[in-house]
């Protein structure tokens, strides 16, 4: 069983495996089918499991590999956080609001990891409408970090990152708005990506924030992230905001060779308020960059302080129209309650929206109503341009900015559920990122004193994707924190 | 901007000018909807036309129509607007059921299109009403409310249909001011392509912001909005109505309240809508679904160059050009198709003025005792235009007679044969040969002594007689000028 178990492998090694016929597809899937019975009912990483479509399509990949088709995820396990759109298997949001919804339709990315050949094993849990930075705010129930069962895995892609980190899917897919990838892969010890705004199509995503809203994949390592951004990357009629940019060949561009590379390290992200276990590992983490090669210079990102009060703005203002389809005239949750057209809105929004949901619908009503536009929704457009400025002022100077994903490791559940500004600040170091819409990996670079996952945030330049996974992957060539799995199972493995 | 000398409503209100603003939405005559590929066409079965997209489906989004695009600049550059470089689209917030997204994408602070005007012509002179902006967004859906049913239904089949609004200045001066240029947009639109202008079926639909001042102050009054009113007629009366009732509040001592109002058609009243405190916030933002629009200078200088010689135009060159009246060259030119056809007509045979009649008269009264009028589409018609043109030729070179060709026209109609052939076929052709035509009068000159004693003897009158009787023998066919001739040389001289 130990060729087979499933925690030790990469996406790069399955392939591997795969194409010389060491193991099937079926065999791989059956295996993480059976991790996901052993650990699932702990962790409530998945919302659904799509097991006996999973073997199908395992077979399907098995017929297709003896034949020696070969596309870049044949036979490849995957989960789909429950905010891609799935055509004919159920997709939540993790809302009451949707708890019936079925779409007709598939996301791009649901497509073009399907056309890849990756097999979907289920439907990652996540924060309701991907609002919130703990998996608490899930309508079906917290997901928990496998490292410390009481602890959350961060948000809002909170499934999606357990998935991985737990060993039952090689990657996953997880959707990112303000930090709602990276926080989440900090938190559990697995790599993630957020790629440039439009680098990846939104359509079957859906929405939070539209100007903010992208796509990205969970795995163990930068290598593996190469792999999968290959296949969701690329221009999509359906998506108007989608780049027409060439996708490179990502994994081709792992050379391991930082020489000459200069990272920036902004002050604003080393000042107060970060805990010393994340200071140090990130410190330690630049000295194995700058081993590989890399110069290190200080750069200055001056709006930082004004990349929170920013995002939630934009955030709940866009959200706030983008749930306004939540009505129950035509899908979704209608209450049984009412008696004519206000109360059956009131209610059926009462009824399938959760607390988190309600607050960002309230807060973006208000920045965009008559006589406070200007004050708030227009004045955080403002911001965000200075934001946006800030960085590309910054790219002038280096390659890539290095910086903590989060000041803290992962809390408590329940730790800030009562307390919506301090967990807002839990994405102090990755609102900036959406605002100014440009790419942020994080890889695991060591643990805090409590043994829970530090990780370590990359930013490139828009459309640089492949500068962040060439660090991102020198880094994990000589480091080993991306191999540490958390042990689950009380050593009877 | 005066009203128009002869515009009976100068009188109707006294000493109060009224203030008139229309805001159109016309649908754009596109195949399929602005932001998914669903047809737009009217009167299938209820939400037959709808797919996740126009749905407003949990992550779908929207894809812009670039044609719906290009007949909005169309518009544009044929009411002389000036398009700013980008256009930005916006989202306006409101719930409705027949609002699938719960907001409908249109355009706010930076609309496609600004600036321009339209020339309205009445009697007595055009008026000019400058357009302060014409912007795209996408029209909702239908609800259907049937007392007797527990439930309302909905229908998504309009829901994402491209539309473009064209607000006009408050330039407009009387009831029938404003339908003239509803009349003149509407002409307009459809001699470009980019609306079919059917009111019946929503295509044109217009509000009008209506307010009332002193004659000669500047001043503007306090605003209402009149909605629902989907005919030129009911524009007028809706607009006088609320006119009168200004004016009544007013001189009561009352003061107008902003307000939006319903016409209703059956009750001919304005009702009152809702009030300017409860007015929707739309909570207008940026659609950051859709980038801004930006449409490429080349692109604009081809839709230009694309454009067709406007109706003003034509009915210039028309009155110039073929010498017809004003009258007759507005008609001609009320609609593209037909002023195609009239010219076609001419260019086979060059008598502007008699075809004009033809097609005034004949072709039109045909069209609209078929009930023709909106779906005449002038290919199909029975007679082509160089047909028509060569119908007039035969009059013209007297080969058949005014009356007769009248009845050559009828079966052309029928048969879709051409003039030539049907005279042909049944020997309509004119008897102008003046041996001909002498031996039949002879023969009723001979018929009818007492008559021609009577004619002799000063009836003058009788020479109608007398052509009745040549005529009929020769079955309509006979040169009436000629027979007239023929007649009044042997009844002149006695044998």
């Amino acid at each position: 069983m130990n060729l087979l178990d499933p925690r030790t492998f990469s996406v790069a090694e399955a392939r591997r495996s795969l194409d010389a016929r060491e193991i099937t597809a079926t065999e791989l899937t059956r295996a993480l089918l059976d991790r996901i019975s052993l650990v699932e009912g702990r962790l409530h990483a998945l919302l659904a499991v799509t097991g006996e479509r999973a073997l199908e399509d395992a077979a399907r990949a098995d017929e297709e590999l003896s034949a020696g088709i070969s596309k870049p995820l044949l036979g490849i396990p995957i989960v789909l956080k429950d905010i891609f759109a799935t055509k004919g298997i159920r997709t939540t949001c993790a809302s009451r609001i949707l708890e019936n919804f079925v779409p007709p339709y598939d996301a791009d990315s649901t497509e073009r990891l399907a056309a890849a050949g990756a097999i979907l094993m289920g439907k990652a849990n996540m924060d309701e409408f991907a609002m919130g930075s703990s998996n608490e705010n899930s309508a079906y129930g917290a997901c928990r970090n496998p490292w410390d069962l009481d602890r959350v895995p961060g948000g809002s892609s909170g499934g999606s990152a357990v998935a991985v980190a737990a060993g039952e899917a090689l990657a996953s897919l997880g959707t990112d708005t303000g930090g709602s990838i990276r926080l989440p892969a900090a938190f559990t010890g697995v790599s993630g990506l957020k790629p440039t705004y439009g680098r990846v199509s939104r359509y079957g995503v859906i929405a939070y924030a539209s100007s903010l809203d992208q796509v990205g994949p969970f795995a163990k390592t930068a290598e593996d992230l190469a792999m999968v951004l290959g296949v969701i990357a690329g221009h999509d009629p359906k998506d108007s905001t989608s780049a027409e940019v060439a996708v490179p060949d990502y994994r081709a561009e792992l050379s391991g060779d930082l020489k000459g590379l200069k990272l920036g390290l902004p002050r604003q992200y080393f000042e107060g308020g970060i805990s010393e276990d994340v200071e140090r590992a990130v410190r330690e983490a630049l000295e194995v960059l700058r081993g590989r090669g890399a110069e290190l210079v200080e750069v200055d990102l001056p709006h930082t302080p004004y990349a929170v009060a920013t995002y939630y703005l934009i955030a709940t203002a866009e959200a706030s129209s983008n749930l306004g389809r939540y009505d129950g005239v035509r899908y979704g949750h209608r209450t049984a309650k009412a008696t004519n057209l206000l109360e059956m809105y009131r209610e059926s929004r009462v009824e399938g929206f959760g607390p988190e949901v309600k607050r960002r619908i309230i807060l973006g009503t208000y920045a965009l109503s008559a006589g406070y536009y200007d004050a708030y929704y227009r004045k955080a457009l403002q911001a965000r341009t200075l934001i946006r400025e800030d960085f590309e002022k910054a790219y002038a100077h280096c390659d890539a900015i290095v910086t903590p994903t989060a000041p803290q490791t992962a809390f408590r559940l329940g730790e800030k559920a009562s307390d919506p500004l301090s967990m807002y600040l839990s994405d102090v170091f990755t609102n900036s990122a959406n605002l100014a819409g440009i790419p942020g990996l994080v890889v695991p670079c060591g643990f805090d004193t409590k043994r829970l996952p530090i990780g370590l945030q990359i930013l490139a330049p828009s459309f640089g994707e492949a500068t962040a996974l060439k660090i991102g992957d020198a880094y994990q060539q000589d480091t080993a924190w991306h191999q540490e799995m958390a042990d689950l199972t009380g050593g009877k493995n | 901007m005066d009203t128009a000398p002869g515009d009976p409503s100068s009188q109707r209100y006294g000493d109060w000018e009224p203030v008139i603003g229309l805001e159109v939405h016309a649908q754009l005559l596109t195949v399929s909807k602005l932001f998914c590929g669903c047809s737009t066409s009217f009167g299938a079965e209820p939400n037959a036309h709808t797919c996740p997209v126009c749905l407003g489906m949990p992550g779908v989004l929207p894809v812009l129509n670039r044609r719906a695009v290009e007949l909005s600049v169309r518009t544009a550059l044929a009411t002389g607007c000036s398009l700013p470089e980008t256009a930005i689209w916006s989202r306006k917030n409101y719930f409705y059921p027949d609002l699938p997204k719960g907001y409908q994408v249109s355009m706010y602070e930076e609309p496609l299109a600004v600036g321009g005007h339209l020339d309205v012509p009445l009697e007595g002179g055009t008026t000019r009403v400058r357009l302060t902006r014409i912007h795209m967004e996408e029209d909702a859906g239908k609800s259907i409310h049937d007392p007797q049913e527990a439930y309302s239904r909905v229908d998504l089949n309009r829901a994402g249909v491209p539309l473009m609004e064209i607000v006009s200045e408050p330039d407009i001066r009387s009831p029938k001011e404003a339908a003239e240029y509803m009349r003149t947009l509407r002409v307009l639109l459809q001699h470009i392509g980019s609306c079919d202008g059917n009111m019946e079926e929503g295509s044109m639909r217009c509000d009008a912001n209506v307010s009332i001042r002193k004659r000669g102050t500047e001043q503007l009054g306090t605003r209402t909005e009149i909605k629902n009113m989907n005919s030129f007629r009911n524009i007028e009366r809706a607009v006088d109505w609320e006119i009168l009732r200004q004016i009544d509040l007013v001189e009561d001592g009352g003061s107008v309240v902003q307000q939006t109002r319903l016409w209703d058609a059956d009750r001919e009243r304005t009702e009152s809508m809702r009030s300017k405190e409860d007015a929707h916030d739309y909570r207008y933002f940026p659609e950051p679904d859709l980038p801004p629009l930006r449409v490429e200078p080349e692109w604009i200088e081809a839709i230009r160059a694309d454009l067709p010689e406007l109706p003003a135009q034509r009915r210039d060159r028309f009155v110039r050009d073929y010498s017809l009246s004003a009258y007759d060259a507005a008609i001609l030119t009320s609609r593209r198709d037909l002023g195609d056809y009239y010219e076609a007509a001419v260019a086979a045979h060059d008598n502007p003025k008699s075809i004009a009649n033809w097609v005034m008269g004949d072709v039109q009264r045909i069209v609209r005792d078929r009930r023709l009028d909106d779906a005449l589409v002038i290919e199909e018609w029975p007679v082509a235009a160089t047909t028509l043109g060569n119908l007039v030729m035969r009059i013209d070179d007297q080969t058949i007679s005014g009356k007769i060709a009248k009845t050559v026209f009828e079966q052309m109609l029928e048969s879709g044969k051409d003039a030539d052939q049907i005279i042909e076929e049944q020997g309509l052709r004119q008897v102008t040969d003046p041996g001909a035509i002498a031996a039949v009068v002879t023969s009723v000159i001979a018929a009818h002594p007492d008559k021609v004693e009577e004619y002799r003897g000063g009836k003058d009158k009788l020479i109608g007689f007398f052509v009745g009787l040549v005529m009929k023998e020769t079955q309509g066919k006979a040169n009436p000028k000629a027979v007239n001739e023929a007649l009044r040389a042997q009844l002149a001289a006695p044998e």
